[in-house]
């Protein structure tokens, strides 16, 4: 699925009803071979990679802040925030744009992710909550796992991602 | 008169506050006695306008009281009256209420009257003494014989003598005789013995006089109201039809009018209180109706200039997109290249051009801010019993409406300071022998790119003493602290600090000067303080001119594009490396004529890489910040730009050296370094790096 048409069906969840009850849909990304989801009600939009301006003494995985038509906004790269390696960006690396809470205000900003891979509507009681992960430090942004056909979905709260 | 007069209650608030403003700067000039007629006249004018704008919006507590002012007022301008201390903050006190009245009628509430009609009472009583005309009868008769006036009453018998200059005030009799026909059944004779013979007639003078006859069971209010506008300048008498009780005030109106002729603004307050104690019940419907709003739209007043310079660059603008339309219809050849970029080049300055005239709109003098301060240091010296001369310099400086809006309340509490802590009481004025009155000075000018505002008062000074003692009592400095004289006045910026003996009315709960500084500091601003003990202190205020936009000169380290304010930089130079010293291992300094100017490495401050880490390879730009000279080091100078200043924070966050974003034309983002920033976080980079030395060794 292509860029424009995933931005296209962003566009139409706005419109379609509520006819499913007690679900929400999801947005799912790739990163390290596991699929990701965010709240697709968060996403504003979804865009390729371009380079960004860097930030001086920035944490390592905030890559630099972009121009949105006239917003500046500032662009993370999830990998390194969840300590997985980096990789190098391709033609297919995207930007998903979130609007985000960030100690209580709204923020807009766009995380780096392998590849976006699908839209799925996963009802209410197909979440189960995450397993215990005692300290694990990416466990505040795991809202819980989701089932979608056969695959397992990762659905991400991503609210705070810039604080340590 | 079906027209919805809500759309025009904003137009009218921001009216009436300007004449406010203009009624309580010309009072404070007023002194006691026979005063200027000019000033009285002004005073008037809003005092009337108000009336009048708060009369046809139905507003009748604000006429009302008004009224009583103005009547006062006029009877001081035609000298019957000597104008005393006691009218003078009478009016004053005056303003205060009409300002309250009219803030709760713009938030679409009742107005509380309750200070209004004890200022009524107060001007009655003036009114009403030795040498009052004839408001007493009037005021007096009006009580009893109105209400039962209006039991029985069929109709209205108008006797409407308009003005001669009436038709050049803008109104047209004919208008009211209709608003009157609206009203009911109405009579009219048209009495035509004024009109001269046909030769004399100027055709803008009004000679017609009206008899009227109107029956209809409207309240007096409802007829007075067609009259509102043209009230102080016509004749105007209002006779109850079979009303019981005869309105013997207005007989008498009658009467006076005969002998008096000149006395046409008496007459009027004749007529007038009547329709003071009807005009309530009639009017006051039409506040309640208006929707509550509670989108206080802020508007700006621009003077006309402005606007025509706008005008004209836009035209401008026009023309060069003509002609840069028709060079570039058709064929494109070499030929027409020159006028091309000759074309360009112009559009580039008209952009410039109309960009700054934008800009300029937004600018408006500081006299706005400045102009409160008259009334604020007349009431607190009064309660502090100190004698205050309050000297205002630079009132055109301009400055943008937003930074105004931000820095009149750190003023205020400035100069609250400096009144309640600054200058001294008259005695202890006089034994330390200066004079008994105190100066308080308020300069504005601008300074490179910068507004700077100086409060400045020539009292005791700062207590550097007390000050320290407080600090450590505080908590705030620790007694075996080495501290300049100057460091310790700086922490009565700091949180948590008074050094009032007494906690007074006006300062000294030790939340103040923090927040003062805090605030100039959101505006990019800086305040400083210079105190010489017993001559008085100073602060002054620095402010950017504007919020938007700067000028930038491009700077570029390795692959970053970064922009530094043009306004701070001084020179740009090539190192010498001989001139560089390095001062204990910790920091460069570059010796420069005849100073010394510390270096920072901008690819070090940054952690970016460099195209070389060598000084020599490099530019050096020296930037002056509030502390000094400082070299910033960088690979290479780009262009210099206006650039429009983008939020950083509403996405990320505050970084340390750099004060905001911004685009530029490729659509790229670049950063804008805070020298001032930028200073500290070398600092800070400089300590770390020498405490991770020390580690190292202690290790080792």
């Amino acid at each position: 699925m292509n860029i424009q048409e995933l931005n296209a069906r962003l566009a139409a969840t706005d419109e379609e009803d509520e006819s499913l009850e007690d679900s929400s849909q999801f947005l799912t990304f790739l990163m390290a071979d596991e699929e990701y989801g965010v709240d697709i009600l968060k996403v504003q939009e979804i865009r390729g990679w371009e380079q960004s301006t860097a930030i001086p003494n920035a944490p390592d995985y905030v890559k630099g802040v972009l121009n949105l038509r006239g917003t500046i906004v500032p662009v993370i790269d999830l990998r390194i925030r969840f300590g997985l390696p980096a990789i190098e960006y391709s033609p297919i690396t995207v930007v998903i744009v979130l609007k985000l809470e960030q100690a209580g205000k709204d923020k807009i900003m766009g995380i780096v992710v392998d590849a976006v891979s699908d839209v799925h509507t996963i009802l209410d009681s197909q979440i189960n909550q995450s397993p215990e992960l005692g300290d694990n430090k990416n466990s505040r942004f795991i809202n819980g796992l989701g089932q979608a056909q056969d695959k397992m979905l990762i659905l991400l709260n991503l609210n705070d991602v810039l604080n340590i | 008169m079906s027209v919805d007069l809500s759309q025009f209650y904003e137009v009218f608030f921001e009216e009436s506050f300007e004449g406010l403003d203009v009624m309580e700067a010309e009072l404070l000039n007023l002194q006691p006695g026979t005063p200027d007629d000019e000033t009285i006249n002004t005073i008037f004018r809003s005092a009337h306008s108000i009336k009048g704008g708060s009369g046809t919006f139905g507003f009748s507590s604000v006429s009302d009281f008004t009224h009583v002012v103005e009547t006062l007022l006029d009877q001081i301008r035609d000298g019957q009256r000597q104008l005393t201390q006691h009218q003078i903050d009478l009016f004053l006190q005056s303003v205060d209420c009409l300002r309250g009245m009219l803030d709760s009628l713009r938030a679409s509430e009742e107005p509380d009257t309750q200070v209004s009609s004890e200022l009524k009472k107060q001007f009655e009583a003036i009114l009403s003494g030795e040498d009052a005309p004839t408001e007493p009868k009037g005021a007096e008769l009006a009580e009893p014989s109105t209400p039962k006036a209006n039991k029985k009453q069929q109709g209205w018998n108008i006797s409407f003598k308009p003005g001669l200059d009436i038709l050049k005030t803008g109104n047209e009799p004919i208008y009211m005789l209709l608003e009157l026909a609206d009203l009911g059944e109405v009579d009219v004779q048209l009495d035509v013995e004024q009109v001269p013979v046909l030769g004399d007639i100027d055709p803008e003078i009004c000679y017609f006089q009206w008899q009227i006859a109107l029956k209809s069971d409207c309240e007096q209010a409802a007829v007075d109201e067609v009259f509102d506008w043209v009230i102080d300048e016509s004749d105007i008498v209002i006779d109850a039809i079979k009303a019981e009780v005869e309105d013997s005030e207005q007989e008498y109106a009658l009467a006076e009018d005969d002998n008096a002729s000149t006395q046409l603004e008496t007459a009027e307050s004749i007529t007038d209180p009547p329709t003071e104690v009807v005009k309530p019940t009639e009017t006051n419907k039409a506040p309640t109706k208006a929707e509550p709003k509670n989108t206080e739209a802020s508007s700006i007043r621009v003077s006309i200039d402005k606007v025509d310079s706008l005008i004209n660059m836009v035209g401008e603008l026009v023309i060069t997109q003509a002609m840069l339309t028709q060079l570039t219809d058709g064929e494109l050849d070499s030929s027409k290249l020159a006028r091309i970029q000759e074309g360009m080049a112009q559009l580039a300055h008209n952009t410039r051009d109309l960009q700054e005239s934008v800009m300029r709109i937004r600018m408006l003098p500081i006299s706005f801010v400045f102009s409160r301060f008259p009334r604020l240091v007349r009431d607190t010296s009064k309660k502090l019993g100190k004698n205050i001369e309050l000297k205002l310099l630079g009132e055109q400086t301009e400055l943008d409406k937003t930074v105004m809006e931000k820095i009149s309340d750190p003023m205020v509490h400035l100069v609250r300071n400096s009144m309640d802590h600054g200058l001294e009481s008259p005695e202890e004025r006089v034994a330390s022998g200066k004079s008994e009155v105190g100066l308080l000075t308020l300069n504005a000018y601008h300074q490179g790119g910068n507004v700077v505002v100086e409060i400045a008062d020539d009292g005791k000074g700062l207590n550097t003493e007390k000050i320290r003692s407080k600090a450590i009592e505080n908590g705030l400095i620790k007694d075996t602290d080495e501290l300049s004289e100057q460091d310790i006045n700086e922490l009565i910026f700091e949180p948590g600090f008074s050094t009032a003996d007494q906690v007074s009315d006006l300062s000294g709960r030790g939340v103040g000067m923090d927040v003062v500084r805090r605030n100039i500091l959101a505006l990019n601003g800086s305040i400083e303080l210079e105190s010489r003990p017993g001559q008085g202190s100073t602060f002054t205020i620095r402010l950017p001119l504007t919020l938007a936009i700067l000028d930038g000169q491009l700077v570029r380290v390795g692959e970053h594009i970064y922009i530094i304010p043009l306004v701070n930089i001084i020179e740009s130079l090539q190192v010498d490396v001989s001139k560089v010293n390095n001062v204990g291992g910790e920091y460069e300094v570059l010796r420069l004529r005849d100073e010394y100017v510390p270096i920072v490495r901008l690819y070090e401050s940054f952690n970016h890489t460099a195209d070389s880490n060598k000084l020599e390879d490099g530019l050096l730009v020296v930037v002056e910040n509030d502390n000094g000279k400082v070299g910033i080091l960088v690979d290479e100078l780009l262009a210099q730009q206006q650039v429009v200043i983008k939020s950083l924070e509403a996405n990320y966050m505050r970084v340390e050296g750099i004060s905001g974003a911004t685009i530029l034309g490729d659509g790229t983002v670049s950063l804008i370094i805070d020298v001032a920033g930028l200073v500290k976080l070398a600092g800070i980079n400089k300590a770390l790096r020498s405490i991770s030395h020390l580690n190292k060794e202690e290790v080792a």
